[in-house]
């Protein structure tokens, strides 16, 4: 009898739980639960040093919108220091926009609950004005009863820190809430990057800013610029203005000093290093179209078609040189950074061989006609330009192709190749070429002794069907054979995205959440390698990037809770601006311009 | 006053000397010159006759006219005359600050439309008659006569592809054209279920459609993933399928898509696959699917598999759902789906067991089949049903049905049925080569749409439009009479790695490969001929506000978003341009003409 009402009970509770059950996938839509594995909200990407959930209580916070405050704290260098300042003022005001997403009208109240009311920003020492290579990225953020604290050495960390605090806040119910959490963080690698390519297609000046911003989004902090190639010569130069105005594909398809300084300043603002590409000897096709005697005449009969009448850059004339002197002086002073990429990839030899000039310039140098001659002339060649980087007034350190290395090593033992040079590797033997594969070119080049960047592995050009993410992912940049202080020549790497099948109508949406993977792998500690793992917070991270205005691009069958322009409204991007941000004081001005002379005439009119 | 009028004059030629100035040719434009072929049409004309010619428009004066036929018939007016708004804003480009006076020149003054079929269709049919030509003569206006509005929406398109830019003036070149297309069928397929696309998307993508003259939306609407379609008489579909309540097509979503369609020739078929793919259905409406028994089957997530065919409940259920969608959809066909069904679930399912054997449908694959066949030809039956005369309903099947009646060697699927070919056997897909499937469907007397080759989905590294146009329907062993059973096909964009966020860039312009495939003569084939005139059409369609991706390094003049406006795209009625340039135009011009006014005087 006992046992018969036992069962009888037991029958009665799993029906009411499966009432309970029922009642509970009614309110909410099918999919959530699916989503709900797939998507972990209020995570961090990339994924920080170390974090903590705070164990009191209570466990979470809200937020109010309308009372929330990010404030400096104003007796640190956050506000006594003018750099720190004007670098974190900005930011706080990005990130008072950034913060809060849920529209106004769908807000449910907070009242009652414990909330957090402000984040202080503290930064401890005085700041750069531009970051550097060697910038201290690393940070403190305290979510506690006592309220939020964000603390960094610089202004750099703070920036990250900020963005890991925004990344924190997660939807509930119509509240912005954040977990009770303590964070501490600093980059794996100091050279985190992108490579846009403005040569192959022309990339107008709001993309690149876009994707200025979602690299902030992602803690990247260098933004390589292969400016120029072959194709065209976007740079408009004002020692060289043939350069761009023979060079670029029309006249507005070009990249004015105004046009870089705004690049530069939304860049520094964000921490970002802009590091300038100008690729020599080889892929200067656009170069030859104003300065047509800067390349060598290659002799049609021993080469290939008809277009390629010109090559390489003519190492045996002392006009080169001087050429590319004044250039860089100009590049130097418009770019702010220490690191300049002068290329060096790719130098077909067999022009420089059918050229009678560069043939007696060789036997004068005692190079012989040999593949290792040609090296010997290479080496040469970009001996004389890291030399004139180091001419440059302000301290210049280069970063070169890897071809640069190889050639040095067997031309001379690299004696010409300035140890302070930074090799980037980026040939693999996959499919699609044949090179030294990465891990054995890694291993040279810091066994020589040299900084390297990789890129290998992460040329996001190419694509294939479905989710190509992880592969990205488990690319590891100090995977290869070598001491400890080989791996710590390793300054990181690049996500290069070569532009001959992208431009503005493709490119954010082709970049992220790709690069993401990289960004990820470039930031946070070695052991995190599991991409299944990190797929929920790669959701998270790619539907933030998308409501914050990154078209980023889906990663297999979902959705969005805010949908790329789910309104209908326009899929526009304004890239987020503060008050003295260039762009909008241009248009400022010339509203106030417009403005007056109406004024003016309505006054004359009426007199 | 003197001042003033010498102040314009310095004005006047430092602009014409800075216009001179920028008109130099760039190096790179030799290049192009070879690459871009200016002023030509996409998909290349049956017959075209052109000189060098050249004739100038005036964008202030060029004047639209139709004929006494055109403008009568209301069916052919109501489609006609917005057309003639969309193309008059279409067929000028050059802001209004770097045009050239055309004074002086020899001047085209109008284009005159005739439809000299005089009626008109409401809606857009797979018979309709899309034939135009057109004669742009080296004198007078120029004529278009079609047979009906589908044929002058086309003829509008190829008058508007004629016009290029030569040094600040729009111009184009006597011709003639007599055109029309080799297939009745030219589609895309957009999947709204693996990822949801609002509806300025879609008709974004309609735009394009118009600007390839293809005339096929084929709409999947709902999948496994996801149920946007919001059905009145089942609401529970989208309010418990759909991914979220903002990820969902009212009805007068879908009738806003379909007009916009028919505005511009284009058809709109929609695709509520069953039985398989209907994982979202059952959120709402568990009992229409099969519970498969867990112990035979999969992961958890697939406890409910195809529909339920043992019920009379379920035929019931679809004969409402249909009664609904054919009320709101206006083309005779509806796509029934039928693919990828795993017999596995049904195999587990005792009720649908205790059916088989009901109906003497063996234990076996092909039993299954006979099953599946038993489901798709009520389906048909209730399709059928719903015809209002004098149209008829039809349905278009995926091959597994095709397939299956081979397997169960039953052919009762109705021979008006239409079989869309889509398996291929490549490295993404093991399926039977569509050259071994096309003679199977034709031979047994069927219709047949392909789209096998055309799954623009699947995406590799570099220029891959040249394999969509080298792919052709007719390319099987066949007899003619087989061969005009193929009426054409569809490039799909599954969604699975799409959304808004890349859609439209991914879909064009490789798509375009597949329009001029299914659009121009059999003997068009060589795509390096086509380069040139394929370079033209993207930067066209660009220059028109689609964001059609790059096919190897260039530029266009005008570049997506090059000014740095917003990258806005607004789809209207007349067209696709922006207000910013209007309002920045008439600031600037408003401002120069009270300058020169009271500055100066």
């Amino acid at each position: 009898m006992q046992q018969r009402t036992c069962l009888v009970a037991l029958l009665v509770v799993a029906l009411s739980l499966q009432a309970s059950l029922a009642e509970w996938s009614y309110q909410t839509s099918w999919f959530e639960k699916a989503r709900e594995d797939k998507v972990a909200r209020g995570t961090v990407w990339p994924k920080p040093l170390s974090a903590t959930t705070g164990t009191g209580t209570p466990a979470r916070f809200s937020l109010d919108p309308g009372k929330f405050k990010l404030v400096a704290d104003s007796s640190s260098a956050a506000g006594t220091d003018k750099e720190c300042k004007e670098i974190v003022d900005h930011a706080l005001s990005r990130y008072a926009d950034l913060l809060f997403w849920i529209p106004e009208d769908e807000r449910v109240s907070v009242s009652g609950d414990e909330t957090v009311d402000q984040l202080v920003v503290t930064v401890t020492s005085p700041c750069s004005r531009y970051p550097s290579r060697d910038m201290d990225e690393s940070y403190a953020i305290s979510v506690g009863y006592d309220g939020a604290t964000l603390r960094a050495p610089t202004a750099w960390g703070a920036l990250r820190g900020l963005e890991t605090f925004s990344q924190l806040l997660y939807e509930d119910n119509g509240k912005h809430v954040i977990d009770r959490v303590t964070i501490s963080d600093s980059p794996r690698f100091t050279h985190r990057g992108i490579m846009v390519d403005t040569a192959r297609h022309f990339i107008p000046l709001p993309y690149i800013l876009q994707n200025l911003d979602a690299m902030a989004y992602n803690k990247m902090n260098v933004f390589h610029w292969h400016m120029v190639d072959d194709q065209s010569f976007p740079f408009q130069s004002t020692t060289f203005p043939d350069l761009s105005g023979k060079g670029a594909y029309t006249r507005k398809h070009v990249y004015t000093h105004d046009d870089v300084s705004k690049v530069i300043e939304f860049a520094r603002l964000r921490g970002i290093r802009v590091i300038p590409e100008f690729d020599s000897p080889g892929h200067m096709m656009s170069w030859g179209q104003g300065h047509p005697d800067l390349l060598t005449r290659c002799s049609p009969t021993d080469f290939q078609p008809d277009i390629y009448y010109l090559g390489p850059a003519n190492p045996a004339r002392e006009e080169t040189y001087t050429f590319m002197q004044s250039l860089f002086q100009e590049i130097r002073e418009v770019f702010a950074d220490e690191c300049f990429h002068v290329g060096g990839d790719e130098v077909r030899f067999q022009c420089w061989m059918s050229n009678e000039e560069v043939q007696q310039f060789m036997r004068q140098e005692g190079f012989p006609n040999t593949t290792e001659g040609f090296a010997n002339l290479q080496g040469h060649y970009i001996k004389r330009i890291l030399d004139i980087l180091h001419q440059i007034p302000q301290r210049t350190r280069g970063i070169v192709w890897q071809e640069v290395f190889d050639t040095a090593s067997i031309a001379n033992d690299l004696t010409d190749l300035s140890l302070d040079t930074i090799v980037h590797v980026w040939e693999w033997n996959d499919t699609r070429f044949q090179g030294e594969p990465f891990k054995e070119e890694l291993a040279k080049v810091t066994r020589a002794g040299y900084n390297a960047i990789l890129s290998s592995c992460y040329y996001l050009n190419y694509i294939s069907y479905g989710r190509d993410w992880p592969q990205y992912y488990d690319c590891d940049p100090q995977d290869f054979q070598g001491t400890r202080q080989q791996k710590d020549l390793v300054l990181g790497g690049e996500a290069c995205l070569w532009g001959e099948w992208v431009d503005s109508t493709n490119f954010v949406p082709r970049m992220w959440p790709r690069a993401s993977a990289v960004a990820e792998r470039l930031w946070s500690p070695q052991s995190v390698t599991d991409s299944a793992a990190a797929s929920p917070r790669m959701e998270e991270h790619r539907c933030r990037m998308v409501r914050r205005g990154i078209p980023a691009q889906p990663q297999g069958p979902s959705y969005c809770k805010y949908e790329w322009n789910i309104q209908g409204d326009l899929p526009n991007y304004r890239p987020v601006i503060t008050s003295s941000g260039p762009r909008v004081a241009a248009a400022g001005l010339l509203h106030s311009v417009v403005l007056s002379v109406l004024v003016l005439a309505a006054a004359k009119l009426w007199a | 006053m003197k001042l003033s009028v010498f102040c314009l004059l310095v004005a006047l030629v430092c602009q014409r000397a800075f216009a001179d100035w920028v008109r130099q040719p760039f190096w790179y434009d030799d290049a192009r010159r070879d690459k871009v072929a200016k002023g030509t049409v996409w998909p290349q004309p049956r017959s075209i006759q052109t000189t060098q010619q050249s004739l100038s428009l005036n964008p202030d004066s060029f004047s639209f006219s139709t004929s006494d036929d055109a403008s009568s018939n209301a069916n052919c007016k109501d489609v006609l005359d917005p057309a003639i708004e969309r193309y008059r804003d279409l067929l000028f480009w050059i802001p209004a600050g770097e045009r050239v006076s055309v004074s002086g020149d020899r001047v085209l003054g109008g284009l005159r439309v005739t439809i000299s079929g005089g009626t008109c269709s409401e809606y857009p049919t797979l018979d309709s008659d899309e034939s135009y030509t057109l004669e742009v003569p080296a004198s007078g206006d120029a004529t278009l006569r079609a047979q009906t509005a589908w044929g002058a929406l086309r003829g509008l398109e190829t008058f508007s592809q004629l016009v290029y830019e030569v040094d600040g003036k729009h111009k184009l070149n006597v011709t003639t054209i007599s055109d029309e297309p080799r297939f009745r069928h030219r589609g895309v397929m957009l999947d709204t279920a693996r990822h949801f696309l609002n509806v300025p998307y879609i008709k974004q993508n309609l735009d394009a459609i118009a600007y390839n003259k293809m005339n096929v939306f084929h709409w999947h609407i709902v999948d496994d993933q996801s149920f946007p379609f919001q059905s009145a008489t089942y609401p529970d579909l989208s309010g418990k399928g759909a991914y979220t309540q903002d990820n969902v097509y009212t009805r007068q979503d879908v009738l806003d898509v379909i007009e916009y369609a028919r505005m511009r020739g284009i058809r709109v078929i929609p695709e509520f696959d069953s039985p398989g793919h209907m994982q979202s259905w059952g959120q709402g409406y568990p009992e229409l699917l099969t519970s498969c028994s867990p112990t035979n089957v999969q992961a958890d997530i697939y406890h409910l598999g195809p529909a339920n065919v043992a019920r009379n409940s379920t035929y019931d259920f679809m004969q409402n759902l249909f009664t609904e969608i054919r009320d709101i959809f206006a083309d005779d066909y509806l796509h029934l789906g039928g693919d990828e069904v795993h017999f596995q679930c049904w195999m587990s399912n005792a009720e649908i067991q205790d059916f088989m054997r009901q109906q003497g449908f063996p234990n076996t694959t092909q039993g299954f089949a006979q099953l599946e066949g038993y489901y798709i030809k009520r389906l048909l039956d209730i399709v059928e049903g719903l015809s209002v005369a004098p149209k008829r309903s039809r349905g278009i099947v995926w091959q597994e049905i095709f397939d299956n009646n081979i397997l169960s060697g039953d052919f009762t699927v109705d021979l008006d049925t239409i079989i869309h070919v889509w398996q291929w056997n490549n490295s993404n897909f093991q399926g039977i080569p569509y050259w071994d499937e096309l003679p199977l469907v034709t031979g047994a007397g069927y219709q047949a749409i392909l789209s096998s080759c055309w799954y623009l989905n699947f995406i590799s590294y570099g220029r891959d439009w040249p394999e969509y146009y080298a792919c052709d329907p007719h390319n099987f062993t066949g007899t003619p009479q087989q061969k005009q059973l193929v009426i054409g096909g569809e490039a799909p964009l599954w969604a699975e790695w799409v959304d808004a966020t890349n859609h439209v860039a991914r879909m064009w312009p490789r798509a375009s490969a597949v329009a001029e495939r299914l659009w121009s003569p059999q003997s068009v084939t060589d795509s390096a001929a086509a380069s040139p005139r394929m370079e033209e059409q993207r930067c066209r369609m660009v220059r028109r506000g689609i964001r059609a991706q790059p096919q190897g390094p260039s530029y266009c003049k005008y570049e997506w978003n090059l000014a740095g406006q917003a990258g806005n795209y607004v789809p209207t009625a007349s067209g696709a341009r922006g207000i910013t340039g209007y309002a920045q135009q008439l600031l600037l011009s408003l401002f120069s003409c009270l300058v020169l006014t009271f500055g100066l005087s």
